[in-house]
């Protein structure tokens, strides 16, 4: 049976009050100042770092982003960390929300769908990373331009836009996680729970856990392990299993776009290595195609977390 | 009577095995007051949301306002206004804010809306307190307020859900002044209760809900028929010298005289007698003190209602 009327009607208005919702809320700002405050820290080390040791670099502007200079931490490492958090503060209370103020029996008497709603909540949140991640984008520039004083070229522009991409999609993966959850749980503090908890698990322990899966599935080969090296299975493994976390795959999309000389995210073959002059750039047009993968999978992620939040959404009984 | 606004066959819900609207059948007119009563639970709440296509129908046939709630809700829901039990409204916005929002939800011309949203404010006599926070609200403006979002839609029929339990009387007389106020407009309304006085005191017809069922359905005068047996109870307080229970019998329509006390006489009629009874007295010599008709009352039908089932019930167990 085919429902009649546009499933798109009221995304407009419900877009535009979530994120003034968002962008008026407290918890958005403190996040906010948190990330800016730890951004700038970062950024600054990296600036002392890149000063005293690259003579000359053509792409000093993305070293912003991968290196820490004194300390162990880049941008890279504390975006991949801290957007997860800010894409669960987003969207955890997102549906349940709605039903424990009561408003969705109110809200869905109006005439639009549920379709809507659901979608005017996910935009709206993509939206409100989007603005926090271009204003940390421009930020990270600007302190580059002042501090380094290098003007930054185009190839470097299209680099560090592109990963903006990548982490507008990370991003956007975890928002459809908390999303889902909120759907999924009736309370906002059960859904930020295990939302938190998936955060914390697929960033710090999942890629401990790696190895030690992956030689279950495929023991080591003694004859590599004869000469000490590593079994070229068992490394494929480890490099899929670890992809099951939305980190690794920004780190190895983002790595490939802001490192321009990296030829292969995980096992690098000797064909890959063939002819290449080491350290060297490759083209974006390469890099992209290095980063593709990873990418598409982040993509693929948010369509199918945000698809399994709209099915169960659907049949949701609007009741308490 | 012109064509119903609501139409309802055979209607059923069921969860899982559980049938919670048992194939009800009824009819609203345009422009009256139907009230929905019963215990809770009884599918009153179930029955309203299957009307606006917010829950799906698993069998039987309901048609609002000629359309199908489950194929076009969208038709049905720009027409019809929802007041769900206890309302809820966003906390941080102001009142006029949380109008703003549903009425662009509405699809309400940018330049009504304005003008719509005040009025709505001013008939529920909110106007003053359009930009306080919904967070300082009592119980009873929150129902106001979602009164005026009904009245705001220009609804054609209005759905209130138990709209005023909880409420102090003085609120309580207040709402239902309200929801006269949208009868006398030409809206129906279709009120949920289970305080049964208020019902009585505005609705014109109602429909008696147990375990999925209407058990009984019509004006409260045709259920006390059916209920309590022969209609009205006259009480007449008369001195008098001659014996004025031969007197009464002798009125035609009257059933049966009970005497009580010296000077009190209950009359059992088939219609209003009064004036013959105090012709009776005069006729008599008598000194007539009082003269009252009993109205049926709901609660009597109600608490004589189940407790005939229950006693029926009983006797059922004993023959079994």
């Amino acid at each position: 049976m085919r429902r009649e009327g546009s499933p798109w009607q009221g995304l407009g208005p419900v877009f535009v009050k979530e994120l003034s919702d968002h962008i008026s809320s407290v918890r958005m700002l403190v996040l906010e100042i948190l990330i800016i405050v730890i951004a700038c820290a970062v950024v600054y080390v990296a600036i002392d770092g890149i000063r005293q040791t690259t003579a000359e670099d053509p792409f000093i502007l993305l070293k912003l982003f991968t290196t820490g200079g004194s300390s162990p931490l880049s941008l890279l490492v504390i975006l991949g960390f801290l957007i997860p958090l800010m894409a669960i503060a987003l969207g955890f209370d997102a549906v349940n929300g709605e039903h424990n103020g009561r408003t969705m029996s109110r809200i869905l008497s109006q005439p639009i769908y549920r379709d809507a709603l659901l979608a005017g909540k996910f935009l709206a949140g993509l939206a409100t990373l989007a603005i926090a991640l271009l204003c940390l984008w421009l930020l990270v520039v600007g302190l580059g331009i002042i501090f380094l004083g290098v003007p930054p070229g185009g190839e470097e522009v299209a680099r560090s836009l592109v990963f903006l991409l990548i982490t507008l999609a990370y991003a956007g993966t975890w928002l459809a996680l908390a999303i889902l959850l909120s759907i999924v749980f009736r309370s906002a503090a059960t859904a930020v729970l295990v939302a938190l908890g998936l955060w914390l698990f697929l960033s710090l322990i999942w890629p401990l856990m790696v190895p030690g899966f992956a030689s279950l599935i495929s023991p080591p080969d003694p004859r590599y392990v004869l000469f000490g090296l590593p079994t070229p299975a068992t490394v494929e493994w480890e490099h899929m299993l670890r992809s099951i976390s939305p980190n690794e795959l920004f780190n190895g999309a983002a790595i490939s776009l802001l490192a321009p000389d990296t030829r292969a995210i995980g096992t690098v073959y000797m064909s890959q290595l063939q002819g290449a002059i080491m350290g060297s750039p490759l083209p974006l047009s390469e890099s992209l195609a290095i980063a593709w993968p990873q990418a598409v999978a982040l993509i693929a992620g948010v369509i199918v977390l945000f698809v399994a939040g709209y099915v169960v959404f659907q049949r949701q009984e609007v009741r308490a | 009577m012109s064509a119903p606004v609501i139409a309802a066959q055979g209607l059923t819900k069921r969860y899982g095995k559980a049938t919670v609207v048992d194939g009800i059948t009824f009819d609203v007119a345009k422009g009256e007051i139907f009230g929905l009563l019963g215990p809770n639970g009884a599918g009153k709440t179930t029955t309203i949301l299957m009307m606006l296509g917010l829950t799906e129908v698993s069998g039987g046939e309901i048609r609002v306002l000629d359309h199908d709630p489950v194929r076009d809700p969208l038709a049905v829901k720009r027409r019809v206004g929802y007041l769900p039990d206890q309302v809820g409204f966003y906390d941080n916005l102001t009142a006029a804010d949380n109008l703003a929002y549903t009425a662009r939800l509405m699809g309400i011309p940018a330049r009504e809306r304005a003008k719509r949203l005040s009025d709505a404010l001013a008939r529920v006599r909110l106007a003053d307190v359009a930009e306080k926070r919904v967070a300082t609200f009592s119980r009873g403006m929150r129902q106001r307020l979602g009164l005026a979002e009904i009245v705001m839609k220009g609804a054609e029929i209005a759905i209130l859900d138990e709209p005023t339990s909880g409420l102090d009387p003085q609120a309580t007389i207040e709402f239902l002044e309200m929801i006269e106020g949208l009868k006398r407009e030409g809206v129906t309304v279709l009120l949920s209760s289970h305080l049964l006085d208020q019902v009585q005191r505005v609705c014109d017809r109602v429909a008696l809900f147990q375990g999925g069922r209407i058990v009984l359905m019509g004006t409260v005068a045709e259920l006390a028929r059916q209920v309590l047996g022969a209609g009205l109870v006259v009480e007449v307080e008369a001195d008098a010298a001659t014996d004025l229970v031969a007197r009464f019998a002798a009125i035609p329509g009257v059933n049966s005289v009970a005497r009580s006390g010296t000077d009190r006489y209950r009359l059992t009629a088939d219609r209003d007698v009064r004036p013959e009874a105090a012709r009776a007295v005069v006729a008599a010599n008598g000194a007539l003190r009082r003269l009252s008709v009993d109205d049926p009352s709901l609660g009597a039908i109600y608490a004589r209602f189940f407790q005939r089932q229950a006693s029926s019930e009983e006797g059922a167990r004993d023959a079994a």
